[in-house]
């Protein structure tokens, strides 16, 4: 899967310098160490997104232990395939007994779904399981490479049935969702909504891209048009294009809803932990002067 | 050879049209405009010069067009061509710029710009000449430049909508910067009236600025006034994310939070009472508990008081669902589990009896009690004084009532409290009443002699007294006369021709 590692790449390292921007107001550092990044992960078209970044002179920087530090607890979890080992969390077989397997009836399935499909019995359509494991394994990692560095994750759901559930989720992994109506311009036109300097979410979660009248969520081509990645699980009557990591999966069965939340909250609460572990490390590694 | 930009097809679209004009109601233009030679409003020159002005301040009040006569048609085509070709790029007048702005109606916002700085009306422009650099260097430098201004003052971009943002918003450091300008002005206003800095109240300088800066103006709002900043700037809301960026609350991103974590807290705990009670039927215990919730005599909370409780604005739509959701969660029999948050969202429904003032019972010479109250209806006044004799006097105006009142109707009215609570023998009355017909006169007498008989009677009686509307002022006056009309609601005859 050497093409959606690439595109993870490019997201993570999109992420990591604005999340390094952040960071950097912070501590204080100049432009240098951020161009030093970019030069290090050799993205392509990012300067257009970062401000400046293309007219700032490459300064003499000294190599100071803590930056380096610091680089390390970012780019190190990019260098193994699943750092926080998320497929010990869920197996084929899980998925089987969550029912993840069962889609809609043939009359509703969508045209871009029939590659994750995996036949179709008595009129019912069986998403094939190996690729959502695959598809879940990618999204989940992605997931917790965000929450690792601090990024904002939005659930959303526009099920009456499991908004609750997907709000209780979010909140006992301190994340945010939205499971109400959507207004019209909450991503687009933030600013006005919510207040200047607002910070929008870093990656959104739908445990379902439908909308009470099945069509597709408004949330998934704002996401897209503000550049935010996305995650969802796409049943068999969804439209998965838009989607940056789609899971295909049962979006309607409580058991199926339930293992999706279960195991989003684990994976967000194991990288959060290994974060504050990190920087544990590092504060003891690195004794202020 | 005159290049007729594909982008002036774009102009006569009939939507980039008004999208101008509205934003330019006041200088309206829709009163002889556009002139007759150009059938296309949008290059009227007052569009041209609003079009100018809307930048980034505010906008200023309507003073003269900005542009005094009105350029045809062909002179603006002459115009367009000058900025297009080739020999004349040297120099060109920012007023000169300004017509090509409607051609553009609808370009996006690709380039950067600098729209700080409003362009000065009448500056000249000048693109240094083309011996210098490549001729296509600087055409397309210059093309860039105007495109780039042009975009910036379009009057299709979607400026800011100055009446969206709000009240105007102070930050805290301003708020602190003026409540230490205050403290320090308040000593000052102290030594200068003579008095202790330590003990200056509020009316003190109230006092002090009305002997200062007297003003005899009418509305109180208009006067000087000094006051704590707290009182004076609007309460902002509070940043609702820390540090990093990260909101605090977990609904941040639906925009009310406090409602939907409302609405989240009261589903889980309608959830908590539906587990509740499937515990105890599987344990075979009956589910109905004996101790109900007792809801009658409280109401509801409006939907000012939950804005109140939830310090946010909520539409109709989203108060009507939380009584829903109440009613629901009402609804189960365990409901009384979560009494005392249900009880958080009622308010006692005050009892309307109580809030007659009674006269307390006096007593005459002869240890006669009697009491004595006013009763008004049209315009007429009545005082009636009801004392505890068991005799049948019953004086209006020093007149016995029977003389007073010839027609039944009126005697009627008058005896109705007394009939009502059975005491007909027992009290005697004497009333004056002055002012409009008998009927006004006989029907104040009656709320008088009602208001009195509060004070002999129980609580109960009270509140039957109220029921059958015996202490309700009639508020029924004559209706004034409308002109146009014979009287208040009569119309004169009509007529065909």
């Amino acid at each position: 899967m050497v093409t959606t590692s690439k595109v993870a790449m490019n997201y993570i390292s999109q992420l990591c310098c604005c999340l390094i921007k952040v960071e950097e107001k912070e501590s204080g550092m100049a432009a240098g160490h951020l161009t030093k990044v970019l030069f290090s992960v050799k993205h392509s078209g990012l300067q257009s997104r970062l401000f400046g970044t293309a007219a700032v002179a490459q300064t003499d920087q000294v190599e100071n232990d803590s930056t380096a530090l610091g680089n390390k607890i970012l780019t190190q979890p990019l260098n193994h395939p699943d750092y926080f080992r998320l497929s010990e969390l869920f197996s084929l077989k899980d998925l089987f007994e969550a029912r993840v397997h069962l889609g809609h009836k043939r009359g509703c399935r969508h045209r871009l779904m029939e590659p994750y499909l995996f036949g179709c019995r008595l009129e019912q359509d069986i998403i094939d399981l190996d690729q959502t494991v695959e598809h879940l394994q990618q999204a989940l990692n992605f997931t917790a490479h965000v929450a690792y560095r601090g990024g904002v994750i939005l659930f959303i759901s526009r099920r009456r049935q499991f908004c609750h559930l997907v709000e209780k989720m979010a909140q006992e992994c301190g994340e945010y969702a939205h499971t109400r109506y959507w207004q019209g311009g909450l991503l687009t036109n933030a600013p006005v909504l919510y207040g200047p300097g607002v910070r929008l979410p870093d990656l959104i979660v739908f445990i379902s891209t439908l909308n009470n009248v099945f069509q597709q969520h408004v949330a998934i081509q704002d996401a897209a048009k503000m550049n935010i990645p996305t995650v969802g699980v796409v049943d068999s009557n969804c439209n998965p294009s838009l989607i940056t990591y789609p899971i295909p999966g049962n979006d309607d069965t409580p058991s199926s809803v339930e293992l999706y939340c279960k195991l989003f909250k684990m994976t967000i609460n194991r990288a959060k932990d290994k974060r504050r572990q990190m920087d544990l490390l590092q504060s003891l590694a690195t004794p202020n002067l | 050879m005159f290049m007729l930009p594909p982008l002036l097809t774009a102009s006569f679209h009939p939507k980039a049209e008004p999208c101008g004009l509205n934003r330019l109601g006041f200088l309206g233009v829709s009163n002889g405009y556009p002139p007759s030679n150009s059938g296309v409003p949008l290059f009227s020159p007052l569009l041209l010069g609003g079009a100018r002005r809307q930048s980034q301040r505010p906008v200023p009040a309507p003073s003269a067009p900005l542009i005094q006569s009105p350029p045809s048609f062909d002179c603006l085509f002459r115009q367009c061509s000058f900025l297009f070709s080739q020999s004349h790029l040297d120099t060109v007048s920012a007023s000169l710029l300004m017509p090509a702005t409607p051609l553009i109606p609808r370009t996006p916002r690709t380039l950067p710009c600098p729209c700080s700085q409003p362009p000065v009306g009448g500056s000249m422009l000048s693109i240094p000449s083309a011996g210098s650099q490549g001729r296509g260097a600087d055409i397309s430098r210059a093309c860039a430049h105007l495109l780039g201004r042009q975009i910036c003052t379009s009057s299709a971009l979607p400026q800011k909508n100055l009446a969206a943002a709000g009240p105007e918003k102070f930050t805290e450091e301003f708020i602190k910067k003026q409540i230490e300008e205050f403290k320090i002005g308040k000593r000052h206003l102290a030594n200068m009236m003579g008095e202790d800095p330590e003990n200056f109240t509020q009316e003190d300088i109230d006092r002090s600025i009305a002997y200062l800066f007297p003003s005899g103006l009418f509305d109180k709002r208009a006067r000087p006034l000094m006051k704590h900043p707290d009182e004076i700037f609007p309460k902002q809301k509070a940043v609702q994310w820390g540090e990093d960026g990260r909101p605090f609350h977990f609904l941040f991103y639906t925009g009310k939070q406090a409602y939907f974590s409302l609405m989240h807290e009261t589903f889980g705990k309608l959830l908590a009472v539906e587990k509740h009670q499937d515990r105890l039927r599987s344990k075979g215990l009956p589910t109905q508990d004996p101790k109900q919730l007792s809801l009658t005599g409280s109401r509801w909370l409006q939907k000012e008081e939950l804005e109140e409780l939830l310090v946010e604005a909520i539409s109709d739509h989203d108060y009507s669902r939380f009584l829903q959701l109440m009613e629901r969660l009402l609804a189960l029999p365990c409901c009384s589990v979560e009494e005392e948050f249900i009880l958080k969202f009622r308010r006692q429904l005050d009892v309307q009896s109580s809030k007659q003032v009674i006269q307390e019972l006096q007593h005459d010479e002869k240890g006669v009690a009697f009491a004595s109250a006013e009763g008004r209806r049209k315009s007429s006044k009545a005082t009636a004084v009801v004392r505890d004799i068991a005799s049948m006097k019953i004086l209006v105006n020093g007149v016995d009532y029977l003389n007073y009142f010839p027609v039944v109707q009126d005697r009627q009215q008058l005896l109705f409290p007394l009939q009502f609570l059975g005491r007909l023998g027992r009290h005697s009355l004497e009333c004056s009443v002055s002012g409009g017909g008998h009927s006004a006169q006989a029907g104040a007498l009656r709320l008088a002699i009602s208001r009195a008989l509060l004070s002999f009677v129980s609580e109960s009686e009270r509140e039957e007294m109220r029921q059958a509307g015996l202490l309700t002022s009639d508020p029924r006056v004559k209706e004034r006369k409308k002109p146009g009309q014979e009287g208040a609601r009569r119309k004169f005859a009509w007529v065909k021709r």
